[in-house]
């Protein structure tokens, strides 16, 4: 089993248009490292100086990251990830 | 109660238990009826806050034109409140908001201007800070930065819970503009020590994502992240499976983003329970259903709701 990544629309170029992809890693940060290698490009999207772009959110298991321990959270089989761009409402 | 006017009676909600939703006598949910505000909608609070700041600072007086990016309540509640002191209203809308809100906003006599559906609020207040350039005039009052948003709740709603439930441990509200978490988040903080503030922000359809990228994105000025204790996202799935189990098990019919807050409201409740913590949970329901009728959230399957809820904004 591995972590299930789901891409939203605008970053699926780098995954040949799937909506989701599986990758390993023991944290958020590892996780992203090993989608890089797999989708080039990727990375650079979601991160920029080493922490999570403003307008990127990223949920493990639909909880924002940001309160959990963002780039180092740790991450294990089963779990999903889902990034989303910034969207507002009201 | 009696009051001098509509406007007057803003506010002062009940906020009713949930016994056959709450896991335990140790582990209570509580729901604070927003709807129960003169047009339908915690969104009265705000609204007037915000006119009645514009006018004492004099940028509002009567004649004016009021511009202000929604996606429907916030508009419907300017509506009502720009009809009694005589300003003409302008919403600019996405056009993938129910026909309910369009017609109440029509009602009370606000002109609506419609942004394309792809990018949702994003898109809408896009168009409004264009047309604000456009007509200096006019005043936005823009409910994303302005803050006599979270200034209304943190004087306002924030009070009334903390009145009728002093032993609060958690709040948790729908993420939107952020004024409802940031007000009471910040007035509850400074009150109760511990107190847990969480948001529940609506995950909508792919359409509503349909940024070109991701630079493009929108945080509402007024949040601030510290105020918070964590945020969910919520899907439309849950959010309409708890909207129908709120009505079913409580008899509490109200709107589809209200599913979502009480989806994290019973997430935070189970994990009270397995780390046998006493809790008192306090969720807001932002609105009621009416407004949600002709979307179909509450006919037919979970399956069936949830694919005519694709692509619109149900928050």
């Amino acid at each position: 089993m591995a972590i299930e990544v789901r891409i939203p629309t605008i970053l699926r170029n780098y995954t040949d248009g799937a909506k989701a992809v599986s990758a390993e890693g023991a944290t958020l940060e590892e996780l992203i490292s090993n989608l890089e290698a797999a989708h080039p490009g990727i990375k650079e999207r979601l991160v920029d100086d080493g922490s999570l772009r403003r307008f990127v959110n990223v949920y493990l298991n639909d909880e924002d990251v940001r309160f959990l321990g963002g780039l180092g959270t740790p991450v294990a089989d089963g779990d999903t990830v889902t990034v989303l761009p910034a969207v507002a409402g009201g | 109660m009696r009051f001098e006017s509509l406007i007057d009676s803003v506010g002062r909600t009940p906020l009713v238990g949930l016994p056959r939703l709450s896991p335990s006598a140790d582990v209570r949910v509580w729901a604070k009826l927003e709807d129960r505000n003169p047009t339908g909608s915690i969104k009265d609070r705000p609204a007037l806050w915000m006119i009645q700041e514009a006018e004492k600072d004099g940028l509002l007086r009567p004649g004016c034109t009021i511009l202000e990016p929604t996606s429907g309540n916030t508009g419907i509640s300017l509506a009502m409140s720009a009809k009694l002191k005589g300003y003409r209203l302008i919403c600019v809308m996405p056009e993938n908001t129910s026909e309910e809100r369009r017609q109440l906003l029509r009602m009370w006599g606000a002109e609506i201007i419609s942004s394309p559906a792809a990018g949702g609020s994003n898109e809408a207040v896009r168009v409004a800070k264009g047309l604000a350039a456009e007509h200096p005039d006019w005043v936005m009052l823009y409910q994303y930065g302005n803050p006599a948003n979270w200034r209304s709740h943190y004087e306002t709603t924030g009070p009334e819970i903390l009145a009728d439930l002093p032993t609060i441990t958690h709040f948790v509200a729908g993420l939107g503009t952020t004024g409802t978490l940031m007000g009471v988040g910040r007035f509850l903080r400074e009150q109760v020590p511990g107190v847990r503030i969480v948001a529940a922000e609506p995950r909508y359809g792919e359409l509503v994502y349909g940024l070109r990228n991701v630079d493009e994105g929108f945080i509402p000025e007024l949040y601030d992240e510290s105020v918070l204790t964590t945020r969910f996202s919520v899907g439309s799935a849950d959010a309409l499976r708890r909207t129908r189990e709120l009505l079913a098990a409580e008899g509490i019919f109200a709107g589809v983003s209200t599913g979502a807050a009480l989806h994290a409201a019973l997430g935070v409740a189970a994990k009270a329970v397995k780390a046998g913590e006493r809790a008192d949970i306090v969720f807001v329901v932002a609105d009621g259903g009416w407004k949600y009728l002709s979307t179909g959230a509450y006919e037919g399957t979970l399956e069936e709701a949830e694919e005519r809820l694709e692509g619109q904004l149900w928050a």
